[in-house]
């Protein structure tokens, strides 16, 4: 802690020193412009709304007797991770990369508690680098609650709050650096308009991962472990579909045509995506089902994420068509051929959708979209693609591995798995002390009107 | 001590508006009724929750009890039958049980006098 202090404090001094230099040097010093301030800063907090949103999503999905503990997942990741944000995340993630703690991995710890980040305008923007911050909060905060999908129903909170911490540190800051924090997968034109890679594949895999070392919820295949609150899941599905246009065009980081362009391709691949999973289980299985229509319009938003900032509106159609038969065959067939019990499909939806999501931006990337953007293979060039795949096995990697080494640290320190009686009972109950839904009997619901009560008879 | 008996009819939930006016047109004025989940001849159903199939074999069902002593149980019977019965799996069951006492638990009275309406 010492050397953090005395690194903060030396570069804090530099930074002083060096300022107004630097300022004096550029011809064109960079512009404030409140429209796009206002336009972040908005997205920042459209993108919030989708953590508790997750909550309800994913909370729908389980037992009444879980449903506490499923939407604290989500919710408590919103403190954690913002803190640990502020503290260390966003220097780890954004940091100066030269000067980086690994450079090409880990930024610079200069900007540890956010120092030197007040009245600064963000690189190559016109907005302020404490907007950028805060938005980029967002998505630290959403990525360690998708994984909370993966090992539903059977943790101790314990357990889950040190691992996310630890995860959020060792595995979202790198890889965060990596893409878009001028890491090495920067350096190859791999592109990640708003988190694919960093966000969906990350998470995805790293729930699968963590969903096969805990273990099968007591009764998996056996006993029915249906849905208790489908109404809650859609109303979750409609704040993550209201949030990812912040999650998506907020990544424009400005109120332009590139942020309008993103919002369309989401809306367009989100809304067929939704129709695709609908129409393949109304084949497969008769009927067209709401948590069907639910599921489908996260897959379509998971796939377009990367891409959002790159293609044009059709491409973005068919991609959230393919997105959702691919997501909708991974949870209903493969999940059920492999055996594993990703109880809410965190990497089903999230890990499959971003895979081919991260994919279709090689195949439909356009410079006509976006000129910082590169073209992909239906547009003449292949390099892209090899980039983005090149980016997916690294993001697979780092997902797996890195999970499972913090399974093991953390569940050397205390037990990740919830014991027998504690899943029995429900884990609302036994780590929260709460019930999510109330006995009448217990809690003094009306009994009736006074006459009924009193009647002599 | 005239005979008391429980009357215990399990049987389709839309069914209670019918079957409670029909008891009470015989007579039958007192009756528990509670939500239940049963299998028997019907064999349920499959619900598909993210193309993940489920057998749901309990069906819902409603259990109206009733305690009677001066009431024909054979007209109760044939009462409910035609009322309830659809000719399908899933009507359900009705089980007759001798009962040994009562207690009206106000004033303590016990056996029939407990079960009607005499000495209120």
């Amino acid at each position: 802690m010492k050397k953090l202090w005395s690194v903060f404090l030396s570069t804090f001094m530099l930074l002083l020193m060096t300022t107004p230099i630097a300022f004096a040097a550029t011809e064109e010093a960079p512009k404030l412009d409140s429209g796009d301030t206002a336009w972040v800063l908005v997205s920042a907090a459209l993108v919030f709304i989708m953590t508790p949103g997750l909550g309800f999503f994913y909370g729908g999905m389980v037992r009444s007797k879980n449903v506490l503990t499923t939407i604290m997942h989500s919710f408590f990741i919103v403190g954690l991770i913002s803190v640990e944000w502020i503290i260390l995340g966003y220097t780890m993630a954004f940091g100066d990369d030269a000067t980086g703690v690994i450079p090409g991995i880990i930024g610079s710890l200069d900007k540890i508690g956010l120092a030197g980040t007040a009245g600064q305008i963000w690189t190559g923007t016109s907005i302020p680098e404490l907007a950028f911050i805060i938005f980029q909060c967002m998505f630290a905060v959403i990525t360690p609650a998708l994984i909370t999908g993966a090992f539903a129903e059977r943790v101790k909170f314990k357990a889950y709050a040190l691992f996310m911490l630890l995860w959020a540190i060792f595995i979202y800051n790198p890889m965060a650096h990596m893409v878009w924090g001028g890491g090495k997968l920067f350096e190859l034109g791999a592109l990640d308009f708003a988190g694919g890679l960093v966000i969906h594949i990350l998470s995805g895999v790293s729930g699968l991962t963590l969903c096969i070392l805990i273990g099968k919820r007591r009764g998996y295949g056996k006993l029915p472990i249906l849905p208790h609150h489908l109404p809650m899941t859609v109303l979750g599905a409609a704040l993550l579909w209201f949030g990812w246009f912040g999650f998506n065009a907020g990544s424009a980081l400005g109120a332009n045509e590139l942020a309008a362009s993103a919002f369309v391709a989401t809306q367009a691949a989100a809304a067929m995506a939704t129709i695709s999973w609908v129409v393949c289980e109304w084949i497969q299985n008769g009927k067209p089902t709401i948590l069907g229509a639910a599921s489908g319009c996260i897959a379509g938003l998971v796939a377009i994420t990367p891409a959002a900032g790159f293609v044009a509106p059709m491409p973005a159609v068919i991609i959230g068509l393919i997105a959702g038969i691919v997501c909708y065959f991974a949870v209903a067939v493969l999940k059920a051929k492999l055996g594993y019990d990703d109880s809410l499909d965190a990497f089903g939806v999230h890990g499959i959708g971003g895979t081919w999501g991260a994919i279709a931006t090689g195949l439909w990337a356009t410079t006509a979209v976006n000129p910082a953007g590169a073209n992909g293979l239906f547009y003449g060039d292949g390099n892209l693609l090899t980039a983005q795949i090149i980016s997916i096995i690294v993001a697979y990697l780092l997902g797996s591995i890195g999970t499972f080494i913090l399974y093991k640290i953390v569940n050397a320190i205390t037990p990740f798995r919830a014991d027998e009686a504690e899943e029995v009972s429900g884990i609302d109950i036994v780590e929260h002390g709460e019930r999510a839904y109330s006995q009448s009997i217990m809690t003094g619901e009306s009994l009736g009107i006074q006459s009924d009560l009193t009647k002599i008879d | 001590m005239s005979k008391m008996t429980k009357i215990e009819i399990i049987t389709r939930a839309n069914k209670l508006e019918e079957l409670k006016s029909a008891l009470n047109s015989i007579g039958v004025e007192g009756m528990t009724v509670s939500q239940v989940y049963g299998c028997g001849l019907q064999k349920g159903h499959k619900e598909v929750y993210r193309g993940r199939e489920y057998s749901i074999n309990l069906v819902p069902k409603i259990k109206l009890e009733t305690v009677v002593c001066d009431v024909p149980v054979e007209q109760i019977l044939s009462v409910s039958q035609k009322v309830l019965c659809t000719d399908q799996v899933g009507d359900g069951k009705i089980f007759v049980y001798t009962i040994d006492n009562a207690m009206r638990i106000r004033t303590g009275t016990q056996g029939t006098k407990a079960i009607t309406d005499d000495e209120a």
